[in-house]
């Protein structure tokens, strides 16, 4: 239920997500989702690629600093309330949400919400008990 | 293969010398060594002049605060070779100072003076416990700068397997480590860090090689980087000390207790002194080191400012050694930033750095005008064990750096965290201080 997200220290300048995404291209790795948090001097760039391993490895030989994190992807559908019934599903069991990030599919009317979770396993057993569709790494490249 | 104990006490010996003999041997050294300079150096004759002093004025080791001081603008003036006591057909080499600012400074060694060096710097290697069957990487730069050659004929002197791998090539030097089942290492402290960053991304495991001794020198570092660098690989860390005005590397160096660096007393005499007045302090005080050499030939130097803060330590050092020390230098005189009026070292930022958990320096500091008024960044490189993904954690990561440097800075500067490997890496003495001020 766990998929492995890449973040990646960026200095907030013209041209640093420039080479990441370009070493990437190259071993023909797929960004399934991304998401930039910034502030005015520094980002970290969230990436959820077809294979973590081998794009952590090519980052890290080129020198980036990254780190491997655990999130949770959550199918939604796409209308008003979709997030707000997550959140509640999680209500009351001490879960903190450290960050999430969400993004729409095209082809439906379905969304992904990509949570880090202070205790993923808590969230996993909650969300899963409340009936929500959490995907798989492999589920979430096909989308 | 088989080092005896004979062996190894044979190239320390002087090292135990018993203190009466050793300052009986430093007076009568120090005597022909004013004696030569006098005679063959005129800067140094026309200052004696000055002073109404003659050779014979040396009676006692208390009276070498008669004598003048030398200093770094003295080699530049009198370039190349006015302070050459030995004509050209006794000199067997020579050596010169990169020369930053202006002209370099050109030193000068007879047969002897060689012998003396390679002696010194073998004495440093034994005392780090290193000895014949040890292989022994050199990683300073071989060339006009003393390091390389000086570590490398020390080694060699020692009877240890030498690698001369001189700066530069991360890579290779891992790799010789590596396939060479190299034993010790000789380079700048921040080129170590260097290759355990590089060794790290090579995924090659320091830990699991031979390796167990450094010895690093050629610019300040400090404690906590030792503990760094013995956290990250099984190599003790010892911390030599040279200048090439003096001979180079291996005019004092630790031993296994880390507990200051021994000078060898029997070649150089050194004293504390009032940067600014000049005075002569007491053992145990903190002033800049002055060296005389007692033994060099083509190039004596009498009362040479080093530029470099420490003290003598009091007391005898643990392994019995009867030669003085030198408290580590974290500082040299001239290393001195001045900020808004207030003295800052780059090794106080070091040290600041390293207070907060986890960071193994990558550092750069600039110096900046804004507003008619300096301003200091420092840039700090962010490494995987610094790393978290979530912003919060960053920007309280760049809190704690910030107060621990206005802590001990006493002065409010700005930390930027910048991206690993974007500041540049240097092969020899770390280049820490970018000044941006246009003064």
């Amino acid at each position: 239920m766990k998929i492995h997200q890449i973040s990646l220290f960026v200095e907030n300048k013209p041209g640093h997500i420039a080479a990441p995404a370009r070493l990437l291209a190259e071993q023909q790795i797929d960004i399934c989702s991304l998401y930039l948090a910034d502030t005015q001097q520094f980002g970290v760039l969230r990436l959820i690629v077809s294979d973590w391993r081998k794009a952590a490895q090519v980052l890290e030989a080129s020198g980036f600093t990254i780190k491997v994190t655990d999130v949770i992807a959550v199918e939604v559908t796409d209308q008003p309330g979709g997030l707000a019934a997550v959140l509640e599903a999680l209500d009351g069991a001490g879960i903190n949400v450290e960050y999430m990030y969400a993004f729409p599919i095209a082809c439906n009317d379905k969304a992904i919400l990509i949570f880090r979770f202070n205790d993923p396993d808590a969230a996993i057993d909650r969300l899963q008990t409340a009936g929500f569709n959490l995907l798989q790494s492999g589920e979430l490249l096909e989308k | 293969m088989a080092t005896s104990v004979l062996e190894i006490c044979a190239v320390s010996a002087p090292d135990f010398m018993p203190s009466g003999d050793l300052r009986s041997l430093q007076l009568q050294r120090l005597k022909a060594t004013v004696e030569r300079a006098y005679a063959h150096v005129p800067l140094f004759r026309d200052r004696m002049k000055e002073r109404g002093l003659a050779p014979t004025d040396v009676q006692s080791l208390h009276d070498i605060a008669r004598l003048p001081f030398a200093t770094k603008a003295d080699l530049r003036d009198t370039y190349p070779f006015g302070l050459f006591a030995s004509p050209m057909s006794e000199v067997v080499r020579l050596h010169a100072s990169s020369g930053t600012t202006g002209k370099p400074i050109v030193v000068a060694y007879t047969q002897e003076d060689i012998d003396v060096w390679s002696s010194v710097v073998a004495r440093c290697l034994a005392g780090c416990g290193l000895h014949r069957g040890d292989i022994i990487q050199v990683a300073y730069g071989y060339g006009l700068f003393t390091g390389g050659l000086g570590a490398h004929y020390g080694a060699e002197r020692l009877g240890a397997a030498v690698i001369p791998a001189s700066g530069g090539n991360a890579d290779r030097q891992i790799m010789l480590l590596k396939d060479f089942g190299v034993t010790a290492m000789c380079c700048t402290p921040s080129y170590f860090v260097h290759l355990i960053e590089r060794a790290g991304e090579m995924g090659v495991d320091l830990k699991k090689l031979p390796l167990r001794a450094g010895v690093f020198g050629a610019e300040p570092w400090t404690e906590s980087l030792r503990r760094c660098i013995q956290q990250d690989t099984n190599v003790e860390a010892f911390d030599i000390y040279g200048l090439s005005e003096i001979i180079g590397p291996g005019v004092g160096c630790e031993c296994t207790c880390h507990d200051g660096l021994h000078i060898f007393e029997d070649h150089f005499y050194p004293e504390i002194v009032d940067p600014e007045s000049g005075e002569v302090l007491p053992e145990g005080c903190e002033g800049e080191l002055v060296l005389t050499t007692l033994s060099k030939q083509a190039m004596p130097m009498i009362r040479y400012r080093t530029r470099d803060i420490t003290s003598l330590l009091p007391g005898v050092c643990a392994c019995g050694r009867t030669l003085r020390r030198i408290g580590r230098i974290g500082r040299r005189s001239d290393d001195m930033l001045i900020l808004r009026g207030v003295n800052v070292f780059p090794s106080q930022i070091e040290t600041a750095l390293l207070q907060v958990e986890g960071t193994l320096p990558h550092y750069q500091i600039i110096l900046l005008r804004e507003h008619g008024l300096d301003q200091m960044e420092v840039q700090v490189e962010v490494t995987p064990q610094m790393f978290n993904d979530k912003i919060g954690a960053l920007q309280s990561l760049q809190q704690q750096l910030q107060s621990a440097l206005d802590h001990i800075l006493g002065i409010r500067v700005k930390v930027s965290l910048v991206e690993a490997r974007s500041i540049q890496r240097s092969e020899g003495k770390a280049k820490r201080v970018i000044d941006r001020r246009n003064l």
